[in-house]
């Protein structure tokens, strides 16, 4: 079993990381990596009503979203897309579970709509216009991988091009100290069944019981470890090498993904 | 599509332990709603609570995964000998072909919220033996049902709100067809939080009596539980007639509202279209619809106005929710298997409580159960975020 994908575009924010060419100059070696807190840009995307409503998490996978569409140079309504997250909007889900913890129990409608493992998925399509099929999982570490098999299945058996959005962010104190994800990382890909003009790489994807890649850097090797939708860094090293090779990526406990890259151009 | 076949399926839930007592509820048209006297919630409401989901106990080895969420997967999964099902898929298959594709809104996040009651008041710290990943988190469900019963293929939970369970559907049929998998456990586990009992309540939406889907005194929903569970796998050459199939799912987005459908049910069509499309089928080929049929005022109009204009006015459809309540991220599941019940028991099952239909709603709502051969039926599935999905089942022959 094999499934290919032609990557046509790329986002990503991180600590750091600013956009994909940065994460480029990075992970080539051409900037040098210290993490310094994520910054996540205001959304331009959606109506002003609606931009106050969003938490950390929608703004960044907005941000990363946007970047890949752009870059692919693929208008969003055309695609489908998956959206995959580890634990959704933290800071909502604790405003959330205060409230209920006190007497009188009154909880913000809006924080209860946004509460939905779906709502960066509801304001992309409110934003861009995007009616096609959109699937959002949870896989806990494994979100990452999970939600690269669900685009690559889509792109593969369907003949869709899909937008791939996997974006964490953490949780504040007391959630943090039993789930310690420290900021937010966010990386979106344009996959598309043929190869286009724009085309980045072809990708060959398949399950295999080796160990994941690990960084050699070691600030980037953390945040691997640190954040799940980091856990794509191997595969975009190898995307940003420019040359054909291989990258294992954590998926399972009992499961990895090898991801063949072969350059485009 | 290729259609795949449910070889193995179950459910729990308000109406009942597995197939047998889900199929007399509806045969008796009974409904499982009764007020509302959950934990500590103090708001007047009716639910559909599943009894003895406590007193269940998942497996000691597995004791970091206890909370209600997994109790009521557990519970499910006894029954029908489903579980023993799956392990035959497993030996058939080997542990790595078998993929755990679940849906859920909340899954076990009542324990972070009676955590929360219990934080040290000293440093505002969460319990010691608080387990985030095993019960809070979304995939905490799907990771109990692998490692409960040793599945290593792909595993995700889909969580895109009400319409989560359905959309499982959709990403095992894909893997059975990318030939990733050989067989998939899917289905949608979703167990009544104070989150939704007290966010459905802060929208209005949720009704103080039992909810009346499509009636026309109708004013929100009430909330439920339940788990379903069905086994895919490709259609075995020496299927019967009886076998029931997933013929088509089709998805769609609203690009409209966080909490409101299109009043058009504009991507409510795009999806049943959609799947009709994916099934190689036309409307006419649909014997019943169950419908997503929440029962809040917007949803139901918005909803047959998206029937109607696919279907015209003559297809049968009825809401389940008014037996069962809306298991919101369960409810594409337990649905699926009542639709697999009306396939293989020739029941359209009429939507409760039968009172008056709402005249200004065009689509041919049921009230009472018609016994008739059913070959095809379609089931929606709606969500926040604007989420939509629709799933054709049919019979073999």
């Amino acid at each position: 079993m094999r499934l290919s994908a032609y990557l046509n575009g790329i986002g990503v924010l991180g600590p750091n990381l600013a956009s994909w060419p940065d994460t480029v100059a990075v992970l080539t070696g051409r900037r040098a990596y210290v993490p310094t807190p994520t910054v996540l840009p205001a959304s331009t995307l959606l109506p002003p009503a609606e931009r106050r409503r969003i938490g950390r998490v929608v703004k960044l996978a907005l941000a990363v979203a946007a970047e890949a569409t752009t870059h692919a140079d693929t208008a969003p309504a055309q695609l489908a897309s998956v959206f995959s997250s580890s634990g959704g909007d933290g800071h909502n889900c604790h405003e959330l579970c205060e409230a209920l913890a006190l007497p009188n129990r009154e909880v913000s409608p809006t924080r209860f709509s946004n509460s939905v493992h779906n709502a960066a998925a509801g304001y992309w399509s409110i934003a861009t216009g995007a009616k096609r099929e959109s699937n959002v999982l949870c896989a806990f570490d494994a979100s990452f991988a999970a939600g690269l098999l669900e685009a690559m299945t889509q792109v593969v058996v369907d003949g869709e091009s899909v937008l791939l959005v996997a974006y964490d962010t953490e949780y504040p104190e007391p959630i943090r100290s039993k789930r310690p994800v420290p900021d937010a990382f966010g990386v979106a890909l344009v996959l598309s069944p043929s190869q286009q003009p724009n085309s980045l790489v072809r990708l060959d994807a398949m399950l295999c019981h080796t160990l994941p890649d690990t960084l050699a850097n070691p600030a980037l090797e953390a945040l691997r470890l640190a954040i799940p939708a980091a856990r794509s860094l191997p595969f975009l090293l190898q995307v940003a090498s420019r040359e054909s090779g291989a990258a294992v990526i954590d998926y399972l406990d009992v499961a990895r993904l090898a991801l063949d890259v072969a350059p485009c151009v | 599509m290729k259609p795949v076949q449910l070889t193995s399926f179950t459910a729990t839930s308000c109406i009942g332990l597995g197939l047998g007592s889900t199929l007399e509820s509806l045969l008796a048209q009974s409904s499982g709603l009764e007020p509302c006297t959950f934990e500590t919630v103090d708001i007047t409401t009716h639910i559909g609570e599943v009894r003895g989901v406590d007193a269940v106990r998942v497996p000691h080895e597995l004791s970091r995964f206890e909370c209600r969420n997994n109790r009521l997967a557990e519970l499910a999964l006894r029954q029908d000998g489903f579980l023993e099902s799956v392990q035959a898929a497993r030996a058939r298959w080997g542990a790595g072909r078998v993929g755990v594709f679940m849906g859920t809104s909340t899954a076990g996040i009542l324990q972070t919220e009676l955590a929360y009651r219990q934080r040290d008041p000293a440093n505002g710290a969460l319990p010691e033996a608080f387990e985030y990943a095993s019960t809070h988190n979304s995939f905490s469900v799907a990771d109990y049902l692998r490692r409960r019963l040793n599945l290593e293929g792909p595993a995700a939970v889909v969580s895109c709100a009400c319409a989560s369970s359905a959309k499982v559907f959709g990403s095992a049929r894909r893997m059975l067809e990318a030939g990733v998998i050989d067989a998939a456990l899917v289905g949608g586990v979703d167990s009544l939080c104070l989150t939704t009992l007290y966010g459905f309540h802060s929208l209005q939406l949720s009704s103080p009596s039992p909810c009346r889907p499509f009636d026309v005194s109708r004013n929100g929903i009430s909330i439920g539980e339940a788990a379903a569970f069905a086994l895919l796998e490709r259609p075995s050459a020496d299927a019967d007639g009886d076998a029931i199939l997933l013929l088509g799912v089709g998805e769609s987005s609203d690009a409209y509202h966080m909490s409101a459908p299109h009043p058009k049910g504009e991507g409510a069509s795009h999806a049943m279209q959609a799947a009709l499309t994916a099934a190689g089928l036309t409307p006419a080929d649909i014997d019943y619809i169950n419908l997503h049929g929440t029962a809040t005022p917007s949803n139901d109009r918005a909803e047959s106005h998206a029937v109607t204009s696919v279907f015209g006015r003559a297809t049968p459809a009825s809401s389940t929710k008014g037996a069962t309540g809306h298991t919101l991220g369960a409810a594409g599941a337990l649905e699926a298997v009542i639709c697999a019940l009306a396939l293989r028991e020739g029941l359209m099952p009429g939507g409760l409580p039968s009172t008056q239909v709402d005249p200004t709603l065009t689509a041919h709502y049921l009230r009472e159960n018609r016994r008739a051969p059913v070959a095809r039926v379609l089931s929606n599935s709606f969500g926040f975020g604007g989420t939509n999905c629709s799933l054709i089942f049919g019979r073999a022959g």
